[in-house]
């Protein structure tokens, strides 16, 4: 089954000079397992392929139930030197979220991902949190 | 029950809502305001501006924030704690008391001034000693851009605000002193913390970072839920509620607008991250792969676990040097084909900056509301665009060829593709650039200076 990250995960990006690092964090814990099996360095790098000029690390936070990945090379040299809107490496985390995940059907029916927009809308507005 | 003591967080970056002073003093009980105002650039405009004006170089925001607060610190006690010294804390301190007499206020203010991170006046000292301050990025040494450097700034750690708490001040300020070092140094003031103690500390550091960026951590920039985050126009800034063992709650006052919830604190807590395993500060190296968070009821998260490591033996220094020129302009193409007219745009642009023979280090063209923040992943959302935005700049060491490009862009809107607007502000200026070169340098050559007055 393929589902979006965007469905399954939220996201904050920010910058350290011309890298920008993305944490993306589960919407559910349950889901952390499957950010840790299926979001690998090598499918972020593919994703960005083109637009980061280096490399990607990866970090795993269990405890936040997050990943937290560093773009190289994302930023023009970043800061004062960079001509880009996006200078400062902000909205980085939501074109992470566009990336798709090829979760096998048996996986993807354990964890209860959500298969499409109505169910990601129940996921992120849980019954009971205040409003 | 334990003692609680209250910091609240009320300027995330020098721009901040002015108002957010006022309302985490008014609010509710605090015990502190934490008043961050310095991001990496901001010290070389301060040493520019104090180098056209002795008395100035210092955020002048804060002096219209600790008016707005007086009135809580002279009565009610509430300390102040902001790195808004700049590259000139005594002159801060100076226009903050004449700020308290003007008001009737003299005497309330017992002003903590931070000092010694300045470096600019020893870096030859520094480099002729075998420092070589090297860019912790690139690796090189700051020889290559010894004669273009303007600022050069050392991050200091709690300990010389500590200090300044210890001998009765009621308003510390600083220079450049780590951001998370104004949190956690009331905490480590109130609850005796020793130097070594180190998940205590690294809590401390944690503790700032959540608060450090405003209401980033208060539902402000949450893509977790946004559009059910309540109330934004009346965002309650974020307050931490620490305890003596190194636990403390992320809140905000009730009644605020906001939330605070695991989701809008783990945002927060990602921000900005490197290697969660070594956030590393001059007081210690904090662990974010420690960090357990609680929901404990509405709006009220419980952070615990930190753990910490021994500190390095080196401080970071931050160091703005002169790096040419550039300059970004704007104009906006509309529909019908309104991406197609503005990438004909570039093209033509292009062209008449290669028939000129203008090369730059840099050229950069984007098109806003097409592909200008995620590129090709944007897919072929802006082919019906109702309007882009085509926004072009350039980068070199030559002024006079970055001068001569931002002619090259209002003339488009005769004598280029139809259908184009939105060149109000003409040519746009030239800008110099100051870059941030990052380096360390041992903790031995910094001496820290406390005065309290």
């Amino acid at each position: 089954m393929r589902v979006r990250l965007l469905d399954i995960a939220h996201a904050r990006s920010g910058d350290k000079g011309d890298t920008a690092n993305v944490g993306i964090i589960a919407l559910r814990p349950e889901w952390y397992a499957i950010l840790e099996r299926h979001l690998t360095r090598d499918r972020v790098a593919h994703h960005f392929s083109g637009i980061i000029e280096g490399g990607v690390d990866r970090y795993e936070l269990p405890n936040l139930r997050a990943l937290n990945f560093l773009l190289h090379g994302a930023l023009d040299g970043g800061g004062t030197l960079s001509l880009k809107t996006d200078a400062q490496g902000k909205v980085f985390s939501t074109a992470l979220l566009r990336m798709e995940l090829d979760v096998p059907d048996a996986e993807a029916r354990a964890a209860q991902l959500p298969t499409n927009a109505k169910a990601r809308a129940a996921e992120i507005a849980p019954p009971g949190q205040k409003s | 029950m334990s003692r609680t003591v209250r910091v609240a967080g009320g300027q995330g970056f020098w721009g901040d809502w002015p108002e957010a002073p006022r309302r985490q003093v008014e609010g509710g009980p605090v015990d502190y305001l934490m008043l961050d105002y310095l991001a990496e650039v901001t010290m070389s405009i301060l040493q520019k501006q104090k180098e056209r004006d002795p008395a100035m170089g210092y955020a002048r925001d804060f002096v219209g924030a600790m008016e707005s607060v007086l009135l809580a610190v002279a009565e009610r006690g509430v300390k102040v704690i902001a790195n808004a010294g700049g590259v000139n804390p005594e002159a801060c301190a100076a226009a903050v008391q004449a700020m308290a007499a003007s008001n009737g206020r003299d005497g309330a203010l017992r002003i903590g001034v931070v000092t010694g991170d300045n470096l600019l006046p020893r870096i030859d000292e520094l480099l002729a000693a075998g420092h070589e301050l090297r860019n912790m990025d690139t690796g090189e040494p700051l020889s290559v851009v010894r004669d273009r450097v303007i600022a050069a700034n050392a991050y200091l750690g709690s300990t010389p605000i500590v200090e300044a708490l210890a001998k009765g001040a009621n308003v510390v300020i600083t220079g450049r002193s780590t951001d998370t070092a104004l949190t956690m140094a009331p905490l480590r003031h109130e609850f005796g913390w020793g130097a070594n103690e180190w998940d205590k500390l690294a809590a401390g550091i944690i503790a700032g970072h959540i608060i450090e960026c405003g209401a980033q951590s208060s539902g402000g920039n949450c893509l977790h839920d946004w559009r059910n985050i309540p109330h934004l126009a009346d965002v309650g800034y974020p307050i931490i509620e620490g305890l003596a063992d190194g636990t403390f709650v992320v809140t905000k006052h009730p009644g605020t607008g906001g939330r605070v919830s695991v989701p809008t604190v783990t945002e927060q807590l990602v921000y900005e991250m490197g290697d969660p395993h070594a956030y590393i500060t001059p007081d210690v190296v904090a662990d974010f792969t420690s960090i357990q968070l609680e929901d404990a009821g509405a709006d009220r998260v419980r952070v615990f676990g930190i753990r910490g490591a021994p500190a390095t033996d080196k401080l970071k220094v931050s160091i703005a040097y002169k790096s040419g020129f550039k300059a970004v302009g704007s104009l906006v193409y509309a529909w019908p084909d309104a991406l197609e007219k503005a990438q004909v745009a570039d093209r033509v642009l292009r062209e008449r900056l290669d028939r000129l023979g203008l090369k730059f280090e840099k050229v950069l063209g984007e098109f806003v509301g097409a592909s200008a923040t995620h590129g090709p992943l944007a897919g072929n959302a802006g082919a019906n665009a109702p309007e882009v935005q085509y926004r072009i700049g350039v980068r070199d060491a030559d002024r006079r060829k970055v001068e001569r490009f931002t002619r090259e862009i209002v003339p488009l809107v005769l004598n280029g593709p139809p259908s184009v607007t939105g060149f109000a502000g003409g040519r746009p200026k030239v800008e110099e650039i100051v870059a941030y070169w990052p380096a360390l340098v041992d903790k031995t050559v910094v001496q820290t200076r406390v005065e309290v007055r």
